[in-house]
């Protein structure tokens, strides 16, 4: 049994193996150090077919697909400028002046695999996808194809997050009924007014 | 006039007479042969079938044959989380049973979403679309209170009249015995609750006048 190599070992392999293929090592700073490989939309199901035919890695496995949300996130800093400020006299003078910018981050969906391998017995190791935002640009490529586990967990991602898998053999609801629009697992649902427990009329 | 009727059975029976009256006897007949749907929902259908094996018991209470069908059941033990998914389902299950028939929410889920009330699909009592004769608090209740609300239930039969204005559902013919399935709307069910149901139950331990 060989040890599972490093995350920064599997990108070096994936892009000696995967020509074209970025992959982005994200670090995990709990005690747990899971770290996980971020890979883009292009050559996300050649890396994962690469991944799961190599024979070092053989992950095989599929154990977990699941949906993060990460809303559109503000950040204030105070930034000091110069600028022409006009003084008592009338006179603009040039003058540092504190001033607070706000940064807009734009929020997205992820998806995240975790992969084994059964006939090596390793793992697992943590692939994100990530979409361009949380609005209109929520398509992922699936990897149904190269693990037919991922196909209900795609689904419930899709179900609750609204993450739409291309590629997919059969992308409908899972859990909630077809009828429903919204995503409930976002972190911006509201459910509806009724699921309030205080009903009922002034006496 | 009644009391001397109660007193004149009972010297009767000293005697060896046995006399009774239909309403007794039928409410007797009903109230042990209490025939519960075969139907859980999560965990406090475990406790359910607990109750039903030889340490508890049920059939001591003529309940321990549990329908597979709900055309021959009396009674439909709500016993877990109902989500929205499944709310359609309990309502027209409850429907399809013939009168008289009973419904007991079992655990704090059933009665009002309990843990769970926060959840995206979590039915918040099923109370807001039948009509429930018994509620057991309890996460999930011992098999000892669901035993207690089957002799709650039963002493509620006993106690049914046959006659007059108070007398059960089933011996009316102007009351509804079937209830509307809601619908799966965009939101949530629709409608969210049966107002005639929900609301008019006055001691509704979930409704909170303001």
């Amino acid at each position: 049994m060989t040890p599972l190599p490093s995350p920064e070992e599997i990108k070096t392999l994936i892009e000696a193996g995967v020509p074209g293929a970025t992959v982005t090592v994200i670090a995990n700073g709990s005690p747990s150090a899971q770290h996980s490989l971020l890979l883009d939309h292009e050559h996300a199901r050649a890396v994962a077919e690469f991944l799961r035919d190599h024979a070092e890695l053989k992950l095989d496995f599929c154990s977990l697909v699941t949906g993060v949300d990460w809303p559109d996130t503000e950040t204030t800093a105070k930034v000091k400028v110069k600028k022409l400020v006009a003084g008592p006299d009338g006179v603009e003078q040039e003058q540092e002046v504190e001033e607070t910018r706000k940064t807009k981050v734009p929020g997205y969906l992820e998806a995240v695999y975790h992969l084994f391998s059964m006939g090596k017995k390793h793992g697992p190791v943590v692939l994100r996808l990530r979409t361009a935002n949380r609005t209109d640009g929520t398509h992922l490529p699936s990897l149904t194809p190269v693990w037919r586990s991922a196909e209900f967990q795609e689904r419930e991602a899709f179900d609750l997050y609204g993450i739409v898998f291309d590629g997919h053999p059969d992308l409908r609801r899972i859990l909630m009924w077809d009828g429903f629009v919204d995503y409930p697992m976002r972190k911006d649902y509201v459910p509806p007014e009724d699921d309030i427990l205080v009903t009922g009329v002034k006496a | 006039m009644e009391q001397d009727l109660k007193e004149l059975k009972i010297e009767l029976s000293k005697n060896g007479i046995f006399t009774t009256t239909l309403e007794e006897i039928y409410n007797w007949g009903r109230k042990n042969s209490v025939w519960p749907l075969t139907f859980g929902l999560a965990c406090c259908a475990i406790e359910m079938i607990a109750t039903t094996m030889a340490r508890y018991d049920l059939a001591r209470f003529g309940a321990e044959v549990f329908r597979p069908s709900p055309r021959q059941a009396d009674l439909i033990i709500v016993s877990g989380t109902v989500t929205k998914k499944m709310a359609p389902q309990v309502v027209r299950l409850y429907n399809q049973m013939p009168e008289p028939k009973y419904v007991i929410a079992m655990g704090a889920c059933a009665i009002s979403g309990g843990p769970f009330r926060d959840g995206y699909n979590v039915l918040k009592g099923i109370d807001r679309y039948i009509p429930v004769d018994v509620h057991i608090p309890g996460c999930p209740p011992r098999p000892e209170a669901l035993i207690h609300a089957f002799m709650t239930l039963q002493k509620k039969i006993d106690e049914q009249a046959l006659r007059g204005a108070d007398r059960p559902r089933h011996l009316q013919a102007d009351l509804p015995s079937e209830f509307p399935v809601p619908a799966f709307g965009a939101h949530g069910l629709e409608p969210a609750q049966n107002d005639e149901v929900f609301l008019a139950e006055q001691g509704n331990p979930l409704k909170v006048i303001q």
